[in-house]
């Protein structure tokens, strides 16, 4: 009783004496509870018939009948078959160019160059998706694309490039990679900055040729990073947003393009069926979370630390 | 030191690699300025490919002209405004309070904040919150949309993690309050980082399309990408149909092209200046990380 008794009044002496702090929290932990876990309370619609008239609490429970639903119906397959394949295509092409990239920006040896060429290289990061996908519209377009104007300049067919099903992947991949690659080297560029140069001067000492250089103490001194930047990545191998794909896919191309978060999109906001298309949500969202965090435990074992 | 023959090639293929870097990322942006600026014939017949051909004007005064592209335009700049100045004021408190030892339950708000980052509820379950708070449609809705992101959130708590204690300390002993000690002591010594996180939430606000185009349907409170996006979303329908060249679409060609550019103006003014910024933002990260 008494132990009970000290501690409440521990307990009160330390929420007066932080009570600024708490203010100061208040207005950020209000917002996660109203946009986030208000919305997780409703996620219990995956397992409902939504009504929108009706609310979330009084809609009728139906157990798993729209997953059965989305697993029975022969999209299933289709959009993770999707999601995987373009998310797998974009990590095999953005991340050993990525590496690439920075190791060639730290073999320049004119600074002012160096410089220049990495600023040059961020700006597409700050350019929106929609601007990037017009762009690869506008590039694509069989009427008036810069890329069919060459292909016929070169004596070649003109091509409708998001018409055809078996280019869209490709699009999309190197869309992804105009857009990230380059802002994507600079975790690399300070991983690189953190070598220690005594190795690269008594290498140099040594006689050890520069491409020497880079596969015995350039490479090896990156390489946490490396895995660290790799297993994260794995965590979000099922998940492509569906911002981009929207853009730039169209009915004819579903077949390689739609994702899972397309579906969604789709299904639920365009077509309203909410209950159906929150449980696909809420499958993918459970796929996602039990990769990231397969891929943190592996992060932390490797490298002593996660991403928090 | 002296260079081999061999590091002498590599040297120049490597020079040369970077010229092509920089040529694949400027070339499209330099394309749109140009095809903006020229005639809709010459580029929809392919002549404009490396400079200006027919300079004309025809497209950016159809774009003035359209009151709806300069109503959007303002609408993003009040999102992008606003909604930084909301981000910043939930992030910067919420970080410095949560950098804090001392604060009973430290854990059990981190925890609750990191999951964040973990799992996403889904953009239904999202969406039917926003509808039930009678957030449709409206412009708070817009600013409240990712108002504090639990990667910047981290970012900030760490610095404010990275300044020495005994600051604290030295002015609790000349009787400051925890509010003044953030405001007199912790703000002025964290310019750069608020400034780092300050323009992630800009340039995300500046960009963002996916939330506006799902919650607002007034055409007076779209902003500007949400406005690009139905011009893209037309051209690719409209591409898979037509055969032949037809003038009127020449023309709204360059009109996309002008609106492109008139939207990413602001960005490559700025981002020159604060790209180190972000540089450093995710320097704070991998250190963390």
């Amino acid at each position: 009783m008494r132990l009970l008794n000290t501690d409440g009044s521990r307990f009160k002496r330390n929420l007066l004496r932080d009570r600024q702090l708490y203010l100061m929290l208040f207005p950020c932990i209000l917002y996660y509870i109203l946009f986030y876990y208000v919305p997780v309370y409703g996620i219990q619609i995956a397992f409902k018939d939504y009504q929108p008239y009706v609310g979330i609490l009084q809609s009728k429970w139906v157990g798993l009948k729209h997953f059965k639903s989305f697993f029975g119906s022969p999209y299933a397959f289709r959009i993770i078959r999707n999601t995987f394949l373009i998310s797998f295509y974009s990590m095999i092409f953005t991340f050993p160019l990525t590496i690439i990239l920075a190791l060639l920006f730290n073999e320049l040896r004119c600074k002012w160059f160096k410089t220049a060429v990495q600023t040059i290289s961020y700006l597409p990061y700050f350019i929106s998706t929609v601007v990037v996908a017009g762009l690869v519209v506008s590039f694509l377009s069989p009427t008036a694309g810069i890329v069919n104007t060459v292909l016929e300049k070169m004596g070649m067919e003109k091509i409708y490039f998001l018409i055809k099903p078996e280019y869209f992947r490709t699009i999309f991949v190197a869309m992804g990679g105009w857009q990230g690659i380059g802002f994507g080297t600079i975790v690399y560029t300070s991983a690189l900055c953190s070598i220690d140069n005594t190795l690269y001067e008594a290498a140099a000492v040594d006689g050890v040729s520069r491409w020497k250089r880079i596969i015995h103490i350039t490479l090896p001194g990156i390489m946490p990073t490396i895995a660290v930047m790799l297993i994260i990545r794995m965590g979000s191998l099922l998940s492509v947003g569906s911002e981009s794909i929207i853009l730039l896919y169209q009915p004819i191309t579903y077949e390689t393009a739609d994702v899972i978060s397309s579906y969604v999109y789709r299904n639920g906001l365009v077509e309203s069926n909410y209950s159906y298309a929150a449980a696909v949500d809420l499958f993918n969202g459970i796929i996602s979370l039990v990769l990231v965090v397969i891929s943190n435990m592996l992060s932390k074992k490797i490298g002593g630390s996660g991403i928090w | 030191m002296k260079r081999s023959f061999g590091e002498k090639v590599f040297d120049c293929f490597n020079v040369m690699l970077m010229l092509l870097t920089a040529f694949v990322t400027l070339y499209p942006v330099w394309y749109v300025c140009i095809a903006s600026l020229s005639s809709g014939i010459e580029v929809t017949n392919g002549n404009v490919i490396w400079w200006i051909k027919n300079f004309e004007l025809q497209a950016y005064k159809q774009l003035f002209a359209n009151k709806e592209i300069w109503i959007s335009y303002g609408n993003t700049f009040f999102y992008s405004i606003a909604g930084t100045m909301l981000n910043m004021l939930l992030t910067v408190t919420g970080a410095y309070a949560l950098s804090k030892k001392r604060l009973m339950g430290r854990k059990l708000f981190m925890t609750l904040i990191l999951i964040t980052m973990w799992f996403s509820p889904g953009i239904l379950p999202q969406y039917i919150t926003f509808r039930n708070y009678g957030l449709i449609d409206t412009r708070l809705g817009i600013l409240l949309c990712g108002a504090v992101t639990a990667f910047n959130l981290i970012l900030m708590r760490t610095y404010f993690e990275s300044v020495p204690d005994s600051m604290e300390e030295a002015a609790k002993l000349d009787g400051a309050a925890d509010f003044q000690v953030f405001r007199m002591v912790f703000l002025p010594l964290s310019g750069s980082a608020l400034i780092t996180i300050a323009l992630y939430y800009f340039v995300g606000r500046w960009n963002a399309y996916f939330w506006s185009m799902i919650l607002l349907k007034d055409p007076d409170k779209i902003p500007l990408q949400v406005h690009l996006k139905k011009l893209v979303v037309e051209m690719t329908a409209n591409d898979s149909e037509r055969g032949n060249i037809d003038y009127t679409v020449t023309s709204r060609e360059t009109t996309i092209y002008a609106t492109i550019v008139i939207s990413i103006i602001p960005m490559l003014i700025i981002y020159p200046f604060i790209q180190k910024f972000f540089v450093k933002g995710v320097m704070i990260g991998a250190v963390k990380g």
